[in-house]
């Protein structure tokens, strides 16, 4: 994270952070102020943030977002890079520090570390066709991936975004999902595992998509994210038609304290998921990705 | 046979790269059905006999149960076929099935196409090696969905 | 990958230390060393008897070494038995490694005020007394070593290892005896010091008397050694040391095959050694404790009645049912998988992230499990049992 702060972003700065002779502190938070709350779906919100001067993200990475005094979690940034004067995340309210981010109100202080981890490797999917499947709140962090893809839309192949959520009622960004379906750049397919008599879309868990998707299997670049059952099967119906294991990637998720790799609790398999992930090539993981409590 | 069902069961994707012999005995048991949009297929409980292939529209599958709404749990697109229950006894419909869209399909009669199957066992297996992987690849996603992977766990 | 499985100790048994420098010291000679660290600043600390067990403290003098002490142990056994000698460092390790200083278990990280509708957070002084650790082992020199390649050597840098690291200045002490868990030898770390310390002491303790043979191994220990009283060392004090080592070298309590250690353990992550173990295994994270090398944190978050907040850090064990807790339960719930985690980090995959082995054959995991589970002995376990051959597509 960039450690320039102009004067006039009211972003508070650490007393000392560097103090005489040492380095700088890692676990050190920077003060900032929450710029917008909105609840998503039931326990899903969007959190927006009043970003440092100069701060800037990699499609994929994650921030160590602080409640004062309840403590951190990981959270993925799920806004645009582009939008530069913008931090949004999305957080699903599911433990004591999530439910605390998401009771804070606009100009409320907030702390963030980051952006750490790896991202989704975009440059990879020049002239290839992209597969992007998302599963649930497996869309957040593939929406920064995605809005890039718009942006440079010449630069890829085919584009082909596969949705996967629990119900109608939950469909994360729905309204979004709406607009993008009707653009003409994008083959856009949502299903849901059940629905009441109103749905008239798709039924079905999101691999039944696969095979009727529109993309070429040899020449193609797939990023997954979701509930790791979900991207293990999502990984099986794009290699049953043959897109090559180096060419899927996943983001992964563990418990993280230090998101500096200096903790040990993210640990998966040879990696750090804070430092070496989040998004890995499954080529790389395929070792262990299916073994139990690894 | 209708005239010219065999061409339509040829040029249906389910049956792509099925010998012509075998073209032509599915064909001797089919003929083209419509549904309007909002029309059931068949109802649970119904004798299962006649299934479908969509050749054009949306079918979902539906289960009933007194005082909640009917919970849509598959859709099947175009091209896949609507109905499994006629390939084992009781042979009655296990759910309902609604047309989401203006359905045009290929109705098959399962008693003829069973009969066909009992009597030439070659043919009888090339079918079973149609509707089996089906059955697979259903139940595969369907133990998917009972995971609810996307629901939370406290 | 695993960059060199070379143990670096066999490259440094040669016998000369990085200065060549080396002097002969007295008991006498080794209290002024002491008492010059001290008035030079430094918080000196080394080993002392406590408790029936001979821990790290701080020392004042050789009067708070365990004189005439050693130490018996064998897989969950440790206990101090008297010497016939008064030799000062007679034993192996105990329940204590230099991380207690270097890396403490609890640490305030910092603290946040709130200002009205401000909030500034502030940092504590790192501590300004360096530390002079007396009496650090090879293999606990080589921990130091693959603790700098965690907290110094990747992208983020611990402030507060560092701080506590730059300052210290380190006597080594040459293994005379070899302890009963003992496998330095195995692991390419000891038992003679070849590199990291400032000083490096043989004691030597037979009916010539009772000296110490000092090896310089920096500017500044040269320079420590030139205030206080030494005379010069002779080849038959270099020989004695060297029979010394030697004869530590050939009485290691445990052996550990290590140079198909990394294909062994990742290639067997669904034997049956790991059940059986698990069966044993009462995760109760003594290993992680003692164990130079584990490093992991947790962090706790507080607030007070002021509407401020701290963070602080405390060490933490993959061995607890919470360290892998991801959203309504933890992906490591069984003991199986947690011992499999710490074993197969520890000697395999910590290679691929740090470039050497996490273990140092100091044996004090195997000494303090309360049912005296044996890495060495699980690592021969797998490698004899060939398991039916595991696919990993």
């Amino acid at each position: 994270m960039s450690t320039a702060q102009r004067a006039d972003v009211e972003v508070a700065t650490p007393a000392s952070n560097a103090l005489a002779g040492s380095v700088a502190d890692p676990m050190l938070p920077v003060i900032t102020r929450v710029a917008r709350v909105r609840r998503e779906g039931a326990d899903i919100w969007t959190l927006e943030i009043k970003p440092a001067a100069g701060f800037d993200f990699l499609p994929g990475q994650f921030n160590m977002l602080y409640a004062l005094g309840v403590g951190e979690a990981a959270i993925s940034i799920s806004g645009d890079p582009a939008e530069r004067g913008r931090l949004i995340h999305t957080i699903r309210a599911v433990g004591r520090v999530s439910e605390a981010l998401t009771r804070l109100k606009p100009g409320d202080p907030i702390g963030v570390r980051g952006p750490y981890g790896r991202g989704w490797p975009l440059d990879k999917a020049a002239g290839a066709d992209v597969v992007i499947i998302a599963g649930g709140l497996g869309l957040a962090p593939l929406r920064p991936a995605i809005y890039r893809f718009f942006a440079e839309r010449p630069r890829i192949g085919r584009f082909v975004l596969l949705v996967g959520m629990r119900q109608p009622e939950e469909i994360l960004f729905q309204q979004e999902l709406e607009r993008w379906r009707r653009r003409l750049d994008i083959d856009l397919q949502v299903t849901v595992d059940h629905a009441g008599g109103d749905w008239r879309g798709s039924v079905g868990v999101v691999t039944t998509l696969i095979p009727r998707a529109a993309f070429d299997p040899a020449h193609t670049i797939a990023f997954i994210c979701g509930p790791e059952v979900m991207m293990r099967f999502s990984i099986a119906g794009l290699a049953a038609l043959g897109v090559p294991a180096s060419a899927m990637y996943v983001s992964m998720e563990r418990n993280m304290k230090c998101a500096i790799g200096l903790c040990g609790h993210c640990q998966f398999g040879t990696t750090f998921i804070c430092r070496d992930g989040p998004v890995f090539a499954y080529d790389q993981l395929r070792p262990i990705f299916s073994l139990r409590e690894i | 046979m209708i005239e010219g069902m065999d061409k339509v069961v040829r040029e249906h994707r389910f049956f792509s790269g099925l010998g012509e012999d075998v073209i032509q005995l599915v064909a001797g048991c089919a003929r083209n059905v419509r549904f309007d949009a909002g029309k059931y297929l068949y109802h649970e409980g119904d004798p299962a006999d006649e299934f479908f292939l969509i050749r054009h529209g949306r079918v979902a599958l539906e289960v009933a149960s007194p005082g909640r709404a009917a919970v849509t749990f598959q859709t099947e697109p175009e091209g896949d076929v609507v109905g499994l229950s006629w390939l084992i006894p009781p042979y009655r419909w296990a759910y309902d099935a609604r047309a989401l869209d203006l359905v045009r399909a290929i109705g098959i009669d399962a008693k003829c196409l069973r009969g066909k199957c009992e009597s030439d066992h070659d043919f009888g297996y090339a079918m079973m090696m149609r509707f089996v992987p089906v059955l697979v690849e259903r139940l595969q996603a369907a133990q998917l969905q009972v995971l609810d992977v996307y629901g939370t766990t406290r | 990958m695993a960059s060199d499985l070379v143990p670096r100790g066999a490259r440094d048994q040669s016998m000369s230390s990085a200065s060549g420098e080396r002097a002969i010291l007295s008991r006498d000679g080794l209290q002024a060393l002491i008492e010059t660290l001290a008035r030079r600043g430094y918080r000196v600390v080394g080993p002392t008897l406590r408790d029936q067990a001979i821990v790290f403290d701080d020392i004042q003098g050789v009067g708070d070494l365990p004189a005439g002490w050693t130490d018996v142990q064998d897989g969950g056994a440790y206990r101090i038995q008297r010497r016939a000698d008064d030799a000062l460092f007679g034993y192996a390790v105990g329940p204590h490694s230099w991380k207690k200083f270097l890396h403490p278990s609890r640490l305030r990280l910092w603290r946040a005020e709130r200002n009205g509708d401000d909030v500034v957070v502030h940092r504590d002084p790192e501590p300004t007394t360096p530390f002079a650790f007396i009496g650090a082992r090879s293999c606990d020199l080589r921990a130091i070593g693959i603790q700098d390649r965690v907290f110094l050597g990747g992208p983020h840098v611990d402030p507060h290892y560092q701080a506590r690291r730059q300052s210290a200045f380190i006597v080594a002490t040459n293994c005379g005896e070899a302890g009963g868990t003992c496998f330095c030898v195995s692991m390419g770390t000891g038992p003679r010091a070849g590199s990291g310390f400032d000083i490096a002491l043989t004691e030597l303790l037979d009916e010539r008397g009772h000296v110490f043979l000092a090896d310089v191994g920096t500017e500044r220990g040269g320079e420590v050694l030139t205030e206080i009283p030494h005379d010069a060392a002779g080849h038959d004090h270099v020989a004695a040391a060297d029979n010394l080592i030697a004869r530590t070298a050939a009485n290691m309590g445990r052996l550990m095959r290590t140079d198909d250690i990394h294909s062994l353990l990742l290639g067997n992550l669904e034997h049956p050694r790991w059940d059986d173990v698990a069966g044993r295994c009462l995760t109760c994270g003594n290993c992680t404790m003692v164990c130079p090398t584990c490093f992991c944190t947790s962090v706790e978050d507080t607030s007070d009645l002021d509407g401020g907040a701290e963070r602080s850090r405390r060490w933490d064990s993959c061995f607890t049912e919470d360290f892998s807790y991801l959203h309504g339960g933890s992906v490591r719930q069984s003991a199986r998988s947690r011992y499999r985690q710490w074993m197969t980090h520890k000697l395999a995959t910590w290679i691929d992230q740090f470039g050497s082995s996490g273990c140092v054959g100091c044996g004090r995991c195997i000494t303090w499990c309360p049912v005296g589970i044996d890495i060495t002995e699980e690592v021969r376990a797998i490698r004899e049992q060939p398991a039916a051959s595991e696919a990993t597509t």
